[in-house]
């Protein structure tokens, strides 16, 4: 009997090893902006496919990163969701681990909507006006042009500017790990810094301090980190009237009868707005893929075929349904022939 | 007759101060039932919510269809290659059957939303049907197929039909196509079994819980077996041969620390020695079992220790004393009479497994897997996490089956709760 349990265990941990030497199915890390679409496109592939689903972590977009350049072999994922663009830096630790090809893909386009409840009046601001609003630091309000920085005095919308409501400055919004709070300062308050000319010009000058004034949050509570659940945030809006929210513009799409969008720069977060570029607030969606993975895990390249077909990121695609902002079809064409050509990154 | 008027000014005094501590005594009383009463209310406030917003996901709409299987479409009559057939277009049986049962649509894109009511599952159960049985091509037949989860959120009245067009889900056209469907009374809602018998999905109505609890199966069954025994053995130990001395008292300082310990930290560990040094995959159950074991083992030791010390020593002296060894001693008499104090800390040890996300997050078991996973070297969710990431999903319709997820795990929990309590109950010995 002895033997018989010592011999049974020393068979289940050969065979664990054995078997984890294999992988049959597709190893997926990175952003959750991207995760929604990703995973759509996993579970077409593996169900009309002859391959495993793939298998999608959602780590953070920095994260995903981190593990994609780890190494190359069937332990370390085949694919990252990026919801940006990967960091030279990232490039070389990936290449410091072996992996020197790297294809990229982009995915689409996501808009970040600022938005508040349906029972509150739609709000209609500029990008300087959401600088003004949430960054730390912004232009002495006496005197605007003399260049002296104040700590941001401002605590309703009005004292911003006088066209807008005379509501207290409320707003929810992701946490500093988010790549959607990435995206929302250079986007959206960067956009906003660089109509004050004299803080344009010290972009020139000094980039370091033209950058943190440009992407600092204020954290005197006025910005409320609530999370990356964007879903939570709608609830909160829903909630409370005076409160605007940060999230990515499937949730505003899924939610239209609770929450409306707020017009930027005088343009509203809809799908054809963001899609020809006029929505100031959108970003690119990436993911990369480890070349030497391909071919030595089965299904990369078929799921890739399945993620750059028509039916998926067109503009009648599948993802289009999800919410994602696909690409004009001069550059759908362009990265699709990228991967059928599996042409490696270059920065 | 002095003595006497002093003890009256006692008894007075006494009699004074009794109100004043009866009404003490009642406020603290009222203050514990206070306590209770709030408890109670919050623990209902939580099932109510809970139960109001995911009672609904047991239900599923669907709808019939009269579809024409056809060979054109398919494949010739008689054709039994499975290729073949599985690759067939069966969203297009689909889309005939509502060109033809709403001939009016010819738009384009009327017609897009029109195929939208109709979840993407449909040309899955068409396939399957037809794979199973290929006799059917060339027939006709009235199939229920499952609605799209904005149809489903329609009929189970989460939309507000008194809203602007622009800000529902449902447009009006839609409405009309769907009210005339309720007319021919095509319009059902049946138990949601696909809730219980498919993996996760992005598509809310074909999702289901199947893959998370066989991941929560097997994670808690790699704990239960690598726990147990572990805990076990090392209480007996401890209590039995061990000295008492400074290294047993290190010992126990660590144990009862490491039950404190915040569960994401095993996690950590988890990732640095079973993922990072001995290789084992990312997301599969056997890591997430190791690693809960790890979690775990602190609260079973201490139970087990606990059910050994009450005990009495009288049974192991009697047991020395006709001449049994030590070993006889503890496995004849002392380890029957503590088992059911031991089965009872680890059933809540493994009902605290159960619940747990933190550590998984770590090594990768936060993930979307369609598969349901057959055993513990695939890679699966357990129940906890996929509350998590159906919380976290834009689709309205997840709302409702997160809730239910809630349910399924509470269910869970309360039974091996309840079984701890029946087992403390029947086999507990008081001397």
């Amino acid at each position: 009997m002895k033997k018989l349990i010592s011999a049974a265990v020393a068979l289940s941990l050969t065979g664990f090893v054995s078997m984890a030497s294999a992988r049959d199915y597709i190893s997926v890390v990175g952003s959750s902006t991207v995760y929604p679409f990703a995973t759509v496109v996993a579970e077409q592939f593996g169900k009309t496919s002859k391959f495993k689903t793939p298998k999608i972590e959602s780590t953070g977009s920095g994260g995903g990163l981190k593990l994609f350049c780890a190494g190359v072999g069937v332990e370390h994922p085949d694919i990252s969701n990026a919801s940006r663009r990967i960091k030279s830096s990232e490039v070389e630790r990936c290449a410091g681990n072996g992996i020197n090809d790297i294809i990229e893909v982009k995915v689409g386009y996501d808009g970040i909507a600022l938005a508040n409840s349906k029972k509150a009046p739609q709000f209609k601001v500029t990008r300087k006006d959401i600088f003004l609003a949430l960054a730390k630091q912004v232009p002495d309000p006496k005197d605007p042009m003399s260049g002296k920085l104040v700590a941001n005095p401002y605590s309703t919308w009005k004292e911003v500017n006088k066209d807008l409501p005379d509501m207290a400055i409320e707003v929810l919004g992701p946490p500093p790990t988010s790549g959607t709070r990435d995206a929302f300062a250079e986007l959206a308050m960067e956009g906003g810094c660089k109509k004050i000319d004299w803080i344009k010009a010290m972009k020139k000058k000094d980039k370091k301090a033209y950058k943190s004034l440009c992407h600092t949050v204020r954290e005197d509570g006025k910005y409320i980190e609530a999370g990356e659940n964007d879903n939570l945030i709608v609830q909160k809006l829903e909630a409370n009237k005076g409160a605007l929210g940060v999230f990515g513009y499937s949730f505003l799409d899924q939610n239209s009868d609770k929450v409306q969008g707020s017009l930027i720069d005088g343009v509203a977060p809809t799908f054809e707005l963001i899609a020809d570029g006029s929505y100031p607030v959108s970003r690119p969606l990436y993911f990369y893929v480890k070349k030497a993975h391909m071919g030595k895990i089965p299904g990369i390249i078929e799921y890739l075929a399945e993620f750059s077909s028509d039916k998926a990121w067109g503009e009648e695609g599948y993802l289009a349904d999800k919410g994602l902002i696909p690409m004009p079809t001069e550059e759908r064409k362009a990265f699709k022939s990228d991967i059928e050509a599996m042409k490696p990154l270059k920065l | 007759m002095n003595n006497q008027q002093q003890h009256q000014k006692t008894m007075e005094r006494v009699q004074q101060g009794l109100d004043r501590r009866y009404r003490k005594e009642r406020h603290f009383r009222w203050l514990g039932l206070g306590a209770i009463i709030l408890g109670l209310l919050f623990v209902s406030f939580l099932f109510i919510t809970i139960i109001s917003n995911g009672y609904t996901a047991f239900q599923q709409t669907y709808v019939k269809l009269e579809v024409f299987y056809d060979p054109e479409m398919i494949a010739p009559i008689g054709e039994t290659d499975t290729e073949v057939l599985s690759r067939a277009n069966y969203g297009g049986l689909i889309k005939a059957s509502m060109r033809q049962m709403f001939p009016e649509v010819t738009n384009r894109r009327e017609k897009k939303v029109l195929y939208g009511l109709i979840s993407t599952g449909a040309a899955y159960e068409l396939r399957n049907a037809v794979m199973s049985n290929p006799s059917l091509i060339g027939s006709k037949a009235e199939v229920w197929v499952v609605a799209d989860d904005d149809v489903d959120m329609l009929i189970k009245g989460h939309i507000d039909l008194r809203l602007p067009e622009s800000d529902r889900r449902i447009k009006d056209n839609q409405l009309g196509w769907i009210h005339l469907l309720q007319e021919q009374d095509r319009i059902e809602k049946r138990f949601n079994t696909t809730f219980f018998t498919a993996g996760d999905s992005r598509e809310p109505e074909l999702s289901g819980i199947k893959g998370a609890i066989a991941g929560s199966f097997f994670t808690l069954l790699i704990c239960l077996t690598i726990a147990f025994p572990v805990g076990v053995a090392a209480a007996v130990y401890l209590e039995e041969f061990a000295p008492k001395n400074r290294w047993t008292d290190l010992i126990e300082v660590n144990i009862n620390n490491l039950a404190a310990v915040p569960s994401i930290v095993f996690g950590l560990l988890g990732l640095a020695v079973f993922i990072n040094f001995f290789g084992l995959p990312r997301s599969v159950p056997l890591v997430g079992g190791l690693v809960l074991a790890l979690m775990t083992l602190p609260t079973i030791i201490i139970a087990s220790r606990a059910a050994l010390k009450s005990v009495p020593p009288s049974i192991r002296e009697a047991a020395l004393g006709i001449g049994a060894s030590p070993m006889q001693t503890i496995t004849h008499h002392v380890l029957p009479l503590a088992l059911p104090g031991m089965l009872t800390g680890t059933i809540i040890g493994m009902a605290q497994a159960l619940g747990e996300t933190a550590p998984l997050l770590m090594i990768g078991m936060v993930a979307f897997i369609v598969d349901v996973p057959g055993s513990v070297m695939d890679p699966s969710a357990v129940l906890p996490v996929q509350i998590y990431l159906w919380a976290d999903s834009p689709e309205r319709a997840f709302v409702e089956r997160t809730s239910a997820a809630i349910m399924v795990l509470l269910a869970f929990l309360i039974s091996m709760n309840l079984l701890a309590v029946w087992l403390r109950k029947k086999f507990e010995r008081r001397w």
